[in-house]
């Protein structure tokens, strides 16, 4: 939409950013449109963005969570509730499978431990996840500095 | 749910704290969402968690909007605007700040670095939730093989996922689940 419909970015400039807001943390797409707003309008122009793409999601989550507390409990709504717990549940292992596709085709190096010391130490043994990133991360970055080396 | 302002503090603390530690997106922190309010605090329970993350997944807009559905689990309607804010405050300003300087630093090794480092992490976490949202929800065979169709169809097809969930809530409804 915003490069194609207002013509408001270049697609250089959009994937320019989109790569920035993958890198940092946080939701992406949210990071995407308040950075974006910014550029345009100054923080005005970034809180009009967040506001615009949060704002009528925020109020349908009210009115979600209102009706899940009111009728969440029924049996009426409880197979429809596991069936869609279910399918989310699809919906992120198909998500995390396609995310781990080009570790399965590099050969078998730390990458491949980080990213299983990360899922069992956050997924199996339910570690603070702050804690774990500060272990983690910064012996994941200096593999990936050390590969760099390589190259 | 409870509103008081001491709730609501530690609701802003909790994700505002995530916000920074959501490496390569806002999924990275479902694992610690659920460690935080199900473990921990006992807000909620597993299934309850699994089905919120549903009905965030399946309503329109972003998936990140899972945050405001589990602050208004939590504390009521305050407590989804306070989630969202803490959730998405941190980061922007972050990703703002950063937007400022980042040109100059496209082609340094140490940023090529770390975007290369934060990959596996951020796969780890990702199958990490998977793991957490699957154990809520999956109580049975019928609800394993609602799981595995979707994955199916989400990974081997482009059929909308909104498709899925839909027949998925139909068949939870006629009692198959």
């Amino acid at each position: 939409m915003l490069v194609e419909n207002k013509g408001w970015m270049t697609a250089h400039e959009f994937n320019d950013l989109l790569a920035l807001c993958q890198f940092l943390p946080g939701p992406n797409i949210v990071n995407l449109c308040a950075v974006f707003g910014a550029r345009m309008r100054g923080i005005p122009g970034g809180l009009a963005c967040l506001v615009g793409l949060l704002g009528p999601s925020v109020v349908l989550m009210i009115a979600a969570g209102a009706a899940y507390r009111r009728f969440g409990a029924l049996p009426e709504m409880h197979g429809v509730l596991s069936g869609l717990a279910a399918a989310a549940a699809g919906a992120v292992i198909a998500a995390a499978v396609k995310m781990a596709e080009p570790l399965v085709r590099v050969r078998l190096g730390p990458e491949h431990s980080v990213a299983l010391a990360t899922f069992v130490a956050v997924g199996v043994l339910h570690l603070s996840l702050p804690l774990v990133l500060l272990v983690i991360v910064p012996v994941s970055i200096g593999f990936a500095w050390r590969r760099a080396d390589a190259k | 749910m409870r509103s008081d302002p001491a709730t609501l503090a530690a609701l802003f603390l909790q994700f505002a704290v995530l916000s920074l530690f959501a490496v390569g997106g806002g999924g990275s922190a479902v694992p610690e969402m659920h460690r935080q309010t199900v473990e921990i605090a006992r807000s909620l329970t597993d299934r309850q968690f699994s089905e919120l993350f549903a009905i965030a997944q399946a309503a329109p807009g972003p998936n990140i909007m899972f945050v405001a559905l589990l602050g208004h689990f939590i504390a009521g309607v305050p407590g989804a605007a306070i989630a969202t804010v803490a959730m998405c405050g941190p980061s922007c300003i972050l990703a703002c700040a950063v937007a400022q300087v980042v040109e100059r630093f496209r082609k340094a090794r140490w940023r090529i670095a770390i975007q290369a480092g934060l990959v596996p992490v951020t796969i780890g976490l990702i199958a990490a939730s998977a793991l957490i949202i699957a154990r809520g929800a999956d109580r049975n065979w019928a609800s394993l093989a609602i799981t595995a169709t979707t994955f199916a169809v989400v990974y081997w097809t482009r059929l909308s996922p909104l498709v899925v969930f839909a027949c998925a809530a139909l068949l939870g409804l006629v009692g198959f689940v």
